[in-house]
C-alpha cells in the first residue's frame, strides 16, 4: 500500500499546484513558494517533491507548449488528481479537529471562518 | 562585425545536466533553468544569473532526476572500508614515515600546482580579445649582410597598400604608432600617461569593453578614448563624456568613450588612452609627409590586422609577403624586405626572432618549468615508492594472512592502491592549502597576478586527474611488488625483502639525486649569468644619472637657460639632451659612406643625436681624439664614433676620417669612444655614430645630479627649475640604473624561481633519504649492536651506514653533470654575452649535495651507532 500521509512541504506544494492551475510547472511553483513563504528553495527540490507526489498518484502531469524564453523547450504542467484533493482535505480536516480540541480555540466563530 | 554581446546560460552546466539527468526530464529541467536565467539576467545581471544557474544545476543532482546507476555489490564497499581502515591504522602506527611521505608528496604537489597555474597564466595572455586567434601584427624582415633583422616598425604606406590590394583578406587593418608616454592634461591636472594613436577600427579589433560611449569613438579626429582608471584619475565622479583634454600640450581632444582597463596579462595592459590615427597624421608634419609622399624607407609605424574569417594564415602570408619589395628601389630590394604576419598567439610566448626565423622566447621557460614541475612531483612519488617497499617486511605478515584466507592478488593490489590514494589525497588537501597560502608570495616573485581558480571546473578536473595519476604512480610498484609475496615463505618467516627491491630502491635514489644535481647546477648557472652580465663594463656611468622623456616642444630653444639654471642652483653637475635613452637605442640608419667602404657594408648604424655636454653628463670614455667642444665652431658637423664602428668600418686612423651620409657633405670623425652598453646587457654593442643636434631629435634630457647633495634635495631643486621653465610638463624622471636594472628582471625572476625549485627538490630528496636511512639503521639494529660489542667505534659504524648512500649520490653526480652541462650550454647560447661554464660550478654542486646527504644520513647513522648494544641486541 502506498503512503498517503503528507509532509508539510508536500502539502504546500500540492496547494500551490491547485492555486497556479495552468501555470503549475516546477519553476513557477518554486517561485510562488518563495513568494508566499519567504523561504528559499531550489527548483530541484520542488521538482523532486512533485515527481514523488505524482508517483503517489496525487498529481498528474503533461507536457505543455514550447516557448521562446526557454529556448523552444516545453514545460511539464502538473494538476491535482481526485485522490490528491481527497488527501489535502483529509489533512485539513485532521488539523481542524486537532485545533478544536486545543483549549483556547474551541469557540464557535473559529469554525465559521473556516467553512 | 558589430555583434552585440549576447549572454547565454553557462554551457558547461547545461552539458553536465544533459549528461547526468534522465532523458525524459532533460527538456523540462533545462527549459526551467533557462527561463529563470533570462529572468535573473534582466533583473540582476549576468553574474547573478550564472551563479543561480549553477546553484540550481547542483540542486538537481538528486536520485529522482539522475540516470539509474547500476546498484553495487555491498561487499565491494565493505572491503574498501576495510582497506581504508587498515590504511589509516598503518599511517598512524608509522607516523614518522607517514609524515615524510605526506609532507614530501604535498610539497611536490604544491610545486606542480603552482607551476601549472603559472603556465596556464602564460597561455591565457591576450586571450581576452574575442578575435585573438585571427589578429596579427605585421612585421618587416630585412636581410642585412651580417644579420637578418625582424622588426615591428614599418613604412606608413603598408596600411593603405594592404587595404587597397588585399582588402578582402582582412577584416581590419589598423595602423598605429608605438605606444608611449604622453602628457595628458585636463585643467590643472597634468600627468604623464601611456597612450597610442590607432585607426578608427582599432577598438573593434581589440573588442574593447566600453563602459561609456561606443567602439566608434575614434571616428572624429578630435576624439579620445580613455581607460576607466584614467577617467577616475581625471574626472572622479564626474561624467567624462564630451569633456575636453589636451595631449602633449598641443592637441585638444574630446572624450568620446571610456573603456574598461585592459587585463594585466594582455599586450596593452597599461594603456591609458587611445587617440585617432588621423589626429596623429594631421598633427605631425613628418608623419603627414611620410603618408602623402608614400615614403617606403621610413620605418616608424606599427600595423595590426585581423584576417577575414574565411582566410588562411599561410595563404594571406604568401600573398602579401612582397608588398614592400615590389614598391622600393633596387638598392633596397637587394636586402630582400619581406612582410611577415605574427599571429597574436605568438606575441607573448614566441617573441624572439633569430636570423629571420621565429625562435623561442618565453615558451622555452614555460616548457622548462613544466618539466621541472613534473620532475619535482616525480621525486615525491619516488619517496613514496621507496619507503613503502622498504617497509614491506612489516606488512609481509598481513599479506600472508590475507592471502591464505583467500584474498586474490588483485584485491591486494587494490588495497595498496587505495592506501596510496589515501595518502595522495591527504597530501593533495595540504597542497591546496599551501598553494593558497603561497600564491601571494609566488605572484610577487613571478610578477604575475594569478588568482586561485576556486570556481574553475576544469582546474579541479585536472587536479583530480593528476591526483589519480600520482596515486597510481606512487602506489603501483609497492602494490604489485607486495602482493607478489608467496604466503608460504612469509609465514615461515623467510626474508622477503630481496635483491631486486633493494636494487630498485637504489636506482630510484640515483634518479632523485640526478634530478637534484641538474637543478642545482642550473640554478648556479643562472645566477652566474646574471652576475656576469651585471658586472659588464658599461663604458659610461649610470649612477646618479636621471632621464626625462620629452613628448612636447615646451623646452625647445630653452636648452641653455635650463642647463645654466640647474647648474647655478647646484642641483646638477651637467645636463645634455639625446635622441635615445641611456638604456636603449631608438634610431638606426643606413646610408653612411667612407673611403674604403666595400659594396656589402650596408649595415645600419645606431645614430644618437646629442649635445656638447653629453659626454660629460654620461661620463663616456674617449680612447682616441677628443670630445665635442664649443671652442671649435666646426664641431657642429663633426661625428664621434664608437670602437665597434671603427672595427666595422675597418679604419686604421679613425680620427679625421670624413664620413658622408646619403652622399651629403663630409663629416669629420673627431673622436672615438669606448662601446657603450645601452640596449641589451647580453649583446655586444652595435656600431654607433654620435651626431650633434640641438633641435629636432631631442627625445630625452639627461642630468648628472650633484653628488654633493642628497638625491632628494637635488631632485627637489631640479623640479623647481623645471616648474619655472616648463610649467605644463610634469617632472617625471627615471634613474638610468633603475631602468637598466629592469633588463635583468626576467632573468632574475627565472633565477629566483629555479632557486626555489632546486631547494625544494633537494629537500624532498633528502626527506626520502632520511626515511630510507632510518629504515636501514632500524633493520641493522642487531648487527650494529654486535659490532659494537666486538669493539667497533661510533665512527666505524657511521662510515658503515653512510658509505652506501654516498656511493649512490656519487653515481648520481656522474650522470647529472653531463646532463646539466649540456642543458646549461644550450641555454647560454641564447645570450651573446655569456659567462663560461667553469669547473667550479660542478664542484660546488657536488660538494653541496654530498654535504647535505652526509648530514641527512649521519643523523640517523650516529643515532643508531650511539644506541646502547644492550638494548639493541635484546630485542
Amino acid at each position: 500500500m502506498k503512503e498517503t500521509r503528507l509532509g508539510e512541504f508536500e502539502e504546500v506544494i500540492l496547494l500551490l499546484v491547485g492555486i497556479l492551475g495552468d501555470e503549475a510547472y516546477a519553476l513557477r511553483i518554486s517561485e510562488e513558494f518563495e513568494a508566499q513563504t519567504k523561504r528559499a528553495v531550489s527548483i530541484g527540490s520542488v521538482h523532486s517533491t512533485l515527481s514523488r507526489l505524482e508517483g503517489k498518484g496525487f498529481l498528474e502531469s503533461e507536457m505543455g507548449k514550447p516557448s521562446a524564453t526557454r529556448g523552444g523547450r516545453r514545460k511539464r504542467i502538473y494538476a491535482i488528481t481526485a485522490i490528491g484533493e481527497q488527501v489535502l482535505k483529509e489533512a485539513r480536516d485532521f488539523k481542524i479537529s486537532l485545533w478544536q480540541q486545543f483549549p483556547g480555540f474551541n469557540l464557535g466563530n473559529f469554525k465559521l471562518t473556516l467553512y | 562585425m558589430h555583434k552585440t554581446n549576447h549572454k547565454y546560460p553557462p554551457e558547461r552546466a547545461e552539458r553536465i545536466l544533459e549528461f547526468l539527468l534522465k532523458k525524459e526530464l532533460v527538456e523540462e529541467i533545462i527549459g526551467d533553468l533557462e527561463e529563470q536565467f533570462y529572468k535573473t539576467l534582466d533583473q540582476k545581471g549576468y553574474r547573478a544569473a550564472r551563479r543561480k544557474y549553477w546553484y540550481q544545476m547542483l540542486n538537481y543532482l538528486r536520485p529522482f532526476a539522475l540516470k539509474n546507476i547500476q546498484s553495487l555489490d555491498t561487499n565491494f564497499y565493505d572491503m574498501y572500508r576495510n582497506y581504508l581502515k587498515i590504511g589509516f591504522r598503518h599511517l598512524w602506527r608509522n607516523l614518522r614515515f607517514s609524515l615524510i611521505n605526506i609532507g614530501g608528496l604535498a610539497m611536490g604537489m604544491t610545486i606542480a600546482i603552482l607551476i601549472g597555474l603559472w603556465i596556464n597564466n602564460e597561455f591565457s595572455y591576450n586571450k581576452n580579445f574575442i578575435n585573438h586567434d585571427r589578429i596579427a601584427q605585421v612585421f618587416l624582415r630585412i636581410d642585412f649582410e651580417e644579420n637578418i633583422e625582424t622588426q615591428a616598425v614599418l613604412p606608413i604606406t603598408v596600411g593603405s597598400q594592404l587595404q587597397e590590394n588585399y582588402g578582402d583578406d582582412f577584416e581590419y587593418i589598423v595602423m598605429a604608432n608605438w605606444p608611449g608616454k604622453h602628457i595628458l592634461s585636463r585643467d590643472q591636472k597634468v600627468l604623464t600617461k601611456k597612450g597610442q594613436y590607432m585607426d578608427i577600427e582599432g577598438p573593434h579589433m581589440l573588442s574593447l569593453n566600453m563602459i561609456k560611449g561606443s567602439r566608434d569613438g575614434l571616428n572624429e579626429p578630435g576624439s579620445i578614448l580613455i581607460s576607466a582608471s584614467a577617467a577616475q584619475v581625471y574626472f572622479g565622479e564626474q561624467d567624462p563624456m564630451g569633456q575636453s583634454m589636451i595631449i602633449d600640450n598641443e592637441l585638444s581632444v574630446q572624450v568620446t568613450g571610456v573603456y574598461e582597463d585592459f587585463p594585466v596579462n594582455s599586450s596593452w595592459d597599461d594603456l591609458d588612452f587611445i587617440a585617432p590615427w588621423q589626429l596623429y597624421v594631421n598633427s605631425y608634419s613628418w608623419v603627414k609627409r611620410a603618408r602623402d609622399e608614400q615614403i617606403w624607407d621610413d620605418n616608424s609605424y606599427l600595423c595590426y590586422t585581423q584576417i577575414a574569417s574565411n582566410a588562411k594564415w599561410t595563404s594571406v602570408q604568401s600573398r602579401i609577403e612582397n608588398l614592400v619589395y615590389d614598391n622600393v628601389g633596387s638598392g633596397y630590394q637587394a636586402l630582400q624586405p619581406k612582410i611577415i604576419l605574427q599571429p597574436m598567439a605568438n606575441w607573448h610566448l614566441r617573441s624572439k626572432w633569430t636570423e629571420g626565423q621565429q625562435k623561442g622566447g618565453l615558451i622555452q621557460y614555460v616548457y622548462l618549468f613544466g618539466i621541472i614541475g613534473f620532475f619535482v612531483l616525480l621525486l615525491a612519488c619516488i619517496n613514496f615508492m621507496n619507503l613503502s617497499t622498504a617497509q614491506s617486511e612489516r606488512r609481509a605478515k598481513e599479506i600472508g594472512v590475507r592471502k591464505s584466507l583467500g584474498s586474490m592478488r588483485n584485491q591486494l593490489v587494490n588495497q595498496f592502491l587505495t592506501e596510496s590514494y589515501l595518502i595522495s589525497f591527504i597530501a593533495f588537501v595540504l597542497a591546496i592549502v599551501a598553494t593558497i597560502a603561497l600564491l601571494p608570495a609566488f605572484n610577487q616573485i613571478a610578477n604575475t597576478s594569478i588568482v586561485f581558480p576556486f570556481s574553475s571546473v576544469l582546474f579541479w578536473m585536472i587536479c583530480l586527474a593528476c591526483l589519480l595519476i600520482t596515486g597510481f604512480l606512487a602506489g603501483s610498484y609497492p602494490a604489485f611488488y607486495l602482493s607478489s609475496f608467496k604466503p608460504v615463505n612469509i609465514l615461515k618467516g623467510l626474508k622477503v625483502d630481496g635483491k631486486p627491491s633493494v636494487l630498485f630502491r637504489k636506482t630510484l635514489v640515483v634518479v632523485q639525486f640526478t634530478i637534484s644535481i641538474v637543478l642545482i647546477i642550473g640554478t648556479i648557472a643562472v645566477q652566474r649569468q646574471i652576475q656576469f652580465s651585471k658586472n659588464r663594463d658599461l663604458g659610461y656611468q649610470q649612477e646618479g644619472r636621471i632621464m626625462m622623456e620629452l613628448s612636447t616642444t615646451d623646452f625647445e630653444g630653452k636648452y641653455h637657460t635650463l642647463r645654466n639654471q640647474l647648474i647655478a642652483n647646484g642641483a646638477i653637475e651637467d645636463m645634455a639632451t639625446s635622441s635615445s635613452p641611456m638604456t636603449g637605442i631608438w634610431n638606426t640608419n643606413g646610408g653612411f659612406s667612407w673611403s674604403g667602404k666595400s659594396e656589402k657594408d650596408n649595415n645600419d648604424f645606431a645614430t644618437i643625436f646629442i649635445t656638447h655636454d653629453y659626454g660629460n653628463t654620461v661620463g663616456w670614455e674617449l680612447t682616441q681624439g677628443r670630445d665635442f667642444s664649443r671652442d671649435f665652431k666646426t664641431d657642429s658637423i663633426a661625428y664621434i664614433i664608437n670602437e665597434s664602428a671603427v672595427k666595422y668600418m675597418n679604419l686604421d686612423e679613425p680620427v679625421g676620417t670624413p664620413i658622408r651620409w646619403h652622399g651629403g657633405r663630409e663629416h669629420p670623425v673627431i673622436g672615438v669612444v669606448k662601446d657603450m652598453t645601452m640596449k641589451s646587457p647580453f649583446e655586444p654593442a652595435i656600431p654607433s655614430i654620435y651626431i650633434m643636434d640641438y633641435t629636432v631629435n631631442t627625445n630625452f634630457i639627461f642630468m648628472k645630479l650633484n653628488p654633493e647633495l642628497p638625491t632628494k634635495e637635488a631632485l627637489a631643486r631640479c623640479k623647481a627649475v623645471f616648474a619655472e621653465i616648463g610649467p605644463n610638463v610634469p617632472f617625471d624622471v627615471e634613474f638610468a640604473d633603475e631602468v637598466y636594472g629592469k633588463k635583468f628582471a626576467r632573468l632574475e625572476r627565472i633565477g629566483q624561481l629555479s632557486n626555489i625549485f632546486a631547494i625544494l627538490a633537494i629537500l624532498i630528496s633528502c626527506l626520502g633519504l632520511f626515511g630510507l636511512a632510518a629504515y636501514t639503521a632500524a633493520q641493522r639494529t642487531r648487527e650494529i649492536g654486535i659490532r659494537k660489542v666486538l669493539g667497533a667505534s661510533v665512527s666505524n659504524l657511521w662510515q658503515l651506514l653512510s658509505k652506501d648512500f654516498i656511493l649512490l649520490v656519487l653515481i648520481a653526480c656522474g650522470i647529472g653533470i653531463p646532463l646539466a652541462y649540456w642543458g646549461v650550454h644550450n641555454w647560454l647560447q641564447n645570450y651573446e654575452y655569456r659567462t663560461s661554464i667553469g669547473i667550479s660550478i660542478f664542484l660546488i654542486a657536488v660538494g653541496a649535495t654530498l654535504l647535505i646527504t652526509l648530514l641527512t644520513v649521519s643523523f640517523q647513522a650516529i643515532y643508531a651507532a650511539r644506541k646502547s648494544p644492550v638494548e639493541s641486541i635484546k630485542v
